[in-house]
């Protein structure tokens, strides 16, 4: 018999790591999902309220292409895990044995306990679910009259630009004093803050959300902010104040958990046969100077790719590279390659070189190390750059002046787009005189 | 449950424009019902300006208030672009409009009057076309001009949408100019220059055989070469266009060159079918279907196009440089030493079922070519009506009756009413990707001699799908795009959108060395090379 292999969850995680099981074995392998029949890109969910697209094109796979790998799916809610057996235990009191289990389970929308955070019209913007749910409490603006999102971070933006593509008046709750400038430098947040406002939504800075007030039906009617009091009058309510590890049924399992669960670069947990990945996955320590929890896309394919093969009997320790990641807000792209740290708490050795183009929508910072002149990191909006090329100049340690002489080799726009590296390359070298 | 969406309503710019559009349409169809408007040139003058204008006042109302970026927003929930009531009633009125225009044209008032003269919608038409070519319209002309506004007016509106993408705007830009200049303007110029003893067919330079299915049929033929040096000019530039310009075009920049810069096919599906686009099947099974038509298509076009010029040659060579047998053997030289090289050279490039179907179609087009030469198989006779449903009782011979029944079946049928009547049903590049037997050679030409491919970004990819269910040609760019790999696929007209509507800027078309253009290892960056070894090892 071959071993039987039992993933729970069907994201980018979960569903790597059946593939590539498969491409390599013979083994049984089934993924548990209480969420769909069939993966589908979580990143895409946006583009479905948004008529860009509809709920099958977000699907990688066509359908038969599961059978066809003798993938079984099933669908399900996993209440407990029973490792002393070797089995799950779901909802209904069906059981499932496993030889191997990988725990690829994702995250959940952050809830800080605000009352009223469990009202009707009051959702994440994560699953499925939460996608049903707005399309319920927020069709059109006749409906639903105004919506405030809370939390200012990639999520929360998605959505107030999902609400707004039915002309749905949008208020943004940011905590802090300018859009994700936790992560991002000031310059850079401040230009996002301004593309925030020119697509008409009402972003309010340095606020705090007190409690979201229900009507008589149990939905949610106003927000309170938390700094002034004032009440804003809503129909839905986003709370888009990050994610964390979805593990709560794994309380009592004796899998250590920590935020998330805790794995070593193996991914393996505490618990011999019980692996971790993705999103829920936590490292004893970041890799590489990365956080130990990363909810990021790619990482849960690589994480995927890597437990495949010590799945499949050649161990092969998780050993992301370089650091860099994509995103998009509203009209800007967004990608970043490298560290580039904000400077609200910027580490000592960077410094940022900052270029922004006069139309306000495109901007590149680049971090350098102050002793050495390398190059740590770029972060660019409204202009692509090559992954590859940024990868291999971390990797061979370039420093900034070579980076900077040669940026026309990174360029990624499309053809015929206007070039600014001349631009960029006067204002660095004018810099430097002045420096 | 079924996420049902709901799109934003029209605003009072856009429902201004659908008046004066429509007012414009109105007129046409009062012009077709034979309601006597009086001065033919003062209506035809209202109704395009009304019909262009209104298109434009749509797409002001539409993007003008609208920062720059994607602009696909509702495009699954309205009726007119996602299958709904809406849709149907356009598919349907386009269908019948082409099934008008091809079969019934004396409907439109063609040759109704007195002596042969217009009535009707043609005679409206009537006026521009003394204007620019000194004789009466014909339905085709007024197609023509018809086809030619909206290329103008839908490519305003797209560029309109575009104006964050120069890539975009540009490629609009060309294929407005094309249309206007060489499609419409050009040939009926030229046709002015014809007198008694000198005429020029009609002839849009840009349109190649195969797509210009009748290229070289005898009367074209023998209208280039009576018309002296000019005359010989066209005919021998149209043939170096095939063979010559638009393969080394081809090479350089892939065959978007043309199908989505220069054609008018690739015009009108790029600009007035643009809000369908994303109709197109991304199915596996329909993926299998284009490969076996398109080049079913190209097969026959080459067979019947030899029929017919062999079957002139045959009884008249003396008046042209070959012979019939010449012919022949030099064309199946030319099929069997390119099949021949491309089985030599790019044997790695080739999946075994790619190689089977070019051997069975070589096989088949040389079995005709043999066929040909032993026989005058213009003897065979054959009923039409068994293969029009009855619209066409002549009996024909057998090579021009393929020629008829590919006139027919694939040029009228394939293109006109399901290639265009079909844009807000199956997607606005059905023809170009199922029936167009240009593109069928040109896809090849692109697939295994072109700089052309469409390169992925590292491991940026989301697997989001925007590429993939905006691609006009129904290719599963996600597939490609997830996976590292270069998309080097023979159907890809270079459309750019993809690209465009890209949330993480995976996708960049590209002309670059031959060299690793086709990658099948993936190539995804960001983790450890030695695991990308194990990956793509087994």
């Amino acid at each position: 018999m071959e071993e039987h292999i039992v993933i729970i969850g069907n994201g980018i995680s979960g569903v790597t790591t059946a593939r590539h099981i498969r491409k390599a074995s013979d083994k049984k392998i089934t993924i548990i999902s209480a969420e769909t029949d069939h993966f589908f890109s979580r990143t895409a969910l946006m583009y479905i309220y948004m008529g860009h697209m509809k709920f099958d094109h977000t699907k990688p796979y066509e359908d038969y292409f599961w059978e066809k790998n003798r993938i079984n799916l099933k669908r399900a809610f996993v209440e407990q895990v029973d490792h002393k057996n070797k089995q799950l235990i779901l909802s209904g009191g069906d059981t499932i044995s496993y030889d191997k289990l990988v725990l690829a389970v994702g995250s959940k929308p952050n809830k800080f306990g605000w009352p009223g955070q469990d009202l009707d019209g009051v959702m994440g913007m994560y699953h499925k679910q939460d996608l049903e749910k707005l399309e319920k409490y927020a069709p059109n603006n006749k409906i639903c009259k105004r919506a405030v999102v809370v939390g200012g971070g990639l999520i929360g933006i998605e959505m107030a630009e999902m609400l707004r593509s039915r002309d749905i008046p949008v208020t943004f709750l940011v905590r802090e004093d300018s859009f994700w400038n936790g992560v991002l430098p000031s310059h850079e947040s401040a230009m996002i803050s301004r593309h925030i406002k020119n697509h008409h939504i009402d972003l309010r800075l340095d606020v705090n959300l007190k409690e979201i007030l229900a009507d008589e039906n149990g939905q949610a009617r106003a927000v309170v902010i938390a700094e002034t009091g004032e009440e804003i009058p809503c129909n839905v309510v986003g709370l888009t104040a990050g994610v964390s590890p979805n593990i709560d049924f794994l309380k009592d399992s004796g899998i250590e958990l920590g935020r998330g669960i805790k794995v070593n670069q193996m991914l393996e947990t505490n618990i011999k046969d019980i692996y971790a990945i993705g999103d829920c996955a936590e490292q004893h320590t970041g890799i590489n100077g990365r956080r130990p929890i990363e909810a990021v896309w790619y990482t849960g394919r690589m994480m995927g790719e890597s437990l495949a093969q010590t799945i499949c009997g050649r161990p092969t320790i998780y050993n992301p590279g370089h650091w860099f990641n994509s995103a998009k807000f509203l009209d800007i792209e967004y990608q970043t390659y490298g560290w580039v740290f904000s400077d609200k708490r910027p580490p000592e050795h960077q410094e940022l070189f900052h270029w922004k183009h006069e139309d306000d929508t495109k901007c590149i910072t680049i971090a350098t190390h102050k002793d050495s002149g390398k190059f740590l990191g770029i972060n660019t909006f409204g202009i692509r750059m090559r992954h590859e090329i940024f990868d291999r100049w971390l990797t061979e340690e370039r420093d900034t002046n070579y980076v900077v002489a040669h940026l026309v080799e990174a360029n990624f726009d499309p053809e015929f787009f206007k070039h600014f590296e001349k631009d960029i390359q006067r204002a660095y070298n004018s810099q430097e005189v002045t420096a | 449950m079924a996420l049902t969406g709901q799109p934003v309503s029209l605003n009072t710019t856009q429902k201004i424009g659908v008046l004066v559009g429509m007012t414009g349409l109105f007129i046409l169809v009062l012009a077709m019902l034979g309601v006597n408007l009086g001065s033919n040139a003062v209506w035809l003058t209202i109704s395009l300006s009304a019909i262009a204008g209104g298109i434009v006042i749509f797409s002001k109302g539409l993007y003008a208030h609208k920062l720059p970026g994607i602009k696909n927003d509702g495009v699954w929930f309205k009726s007119s672009s996602a299958r709904g009531v809406i849709g149907w009633i356009s598919g349907i009125s386009l269908t019948g409009f082409y099934v008008i225009l091809y079969f019934y044209a004396e409907v439109l008032g063609l040759g109704q009057g007195a002596d042969g003269t217009n009535t009707g919608l043609v005679a409206l038409f009537d006026p521009l076309s003394f204007f620019l070519k000194g004789s009466q319209a014909s339905q085709w002309f007024m197609y023509g001009t018809l086809y030619t506004v909206l290329i103008l007016a839908f490519g305003i509106k797209f560029m309109w949408k575009y104006k964050h993408n120069r890539y975009e705007q540009l490629r609009t830009a060309s294929v407005m100019f094309f249309q206007t200049a060489f499609a419409f303007v050009l040939p009926e110029l030229m046709a002015r220059l014809n007198t008694n003893d000198f005429s020029l067919p009609y002839n849009d330079m840009k349109l190649m055989w195969p797509l210009n299915y009748y290229a070289f049929e005898q009367w074209r033929v023998d209208e280039f070469i009576n018309a002296g040096n000019i005359g010989l000019f066209f005919l021998i530039l149209g043939i170096v266009m095939i063979f010559v310009i638009s393969p080394f075009l081809t090479y350089k920049y892939g065959k978007r060159w043309y199908c989505s810069w220069v054609c008018g096919c690739g015009g009108l599906a790029e600009t007035a079918g643009d809000p369908y686009r994303h109709l197109s099947s991304k199915k596996m099974s329909a993926w299998k279907l284009e490969r076996w038509m398109i080049n079913v298509v190209l097969v026959f076009a080459v067979i019947f196009t030899t029929a017919v010029v062999s079957t002139y040659l045959g009884y008249d060579s003396e008046k042209y440089w070959f012979t019939k047998n010449t012919f022949l053997i030099s064309g199946g030289a030319f099929l069997v030493i390119v099949f021949a090289a491309v089985a030599y050279w790019k044997r790695d490039q080739l999946k075994s079922d790619a190689f089977k179907g070019a051997v069975v179609s070589l096989v088949i087009t040389l079995g005709f070519f043999v066929l040909l030469g032993f026989m005058d198989i213009n003897n065979i006779k054959i009923n039409a009506s068994y293969f029009s449903f009855g619209l066409n009782t002549q009996e024909y011979g057998l090579s021009d009756g393929l020629r008829s029944f590919y006139g027919f079946g694939i040029s009228s049928i394939f293109s006109g009413v399901i290639g265009t009547g079909f844009y807000p049903i199956l997607g606005n590049r059905v023809w170009c990707r199922m029936g167009c037997p240009m593109a069928g050679i040109l896809g090849i030409q692109q697939r295994l001699f072109s700089k052309f491919r469409i390169t992925t970004n590292g491991g940026q990819c989301i697997s989001c799908g925007n590429c993939s269910t905006h691609c006009e040609m129904g290719i599963d760019v996600r597939s490609y795009a997830q996976k590292g790999e270069n998309i080097v696929r023979s159907s890809c007209v270079g459309c750019g959108v993809c690209s465009a509507v890209c949330p993480r800027g995976v996708l960049k078309l590209e002309n670059d060395s031959l060299e690793g253009r086709i990658n099948p290892t993936q190539v995804l960056l960001g983790n450890d090379v030695d695991l990308m070894d194990y990956v793509n090892n087994k």
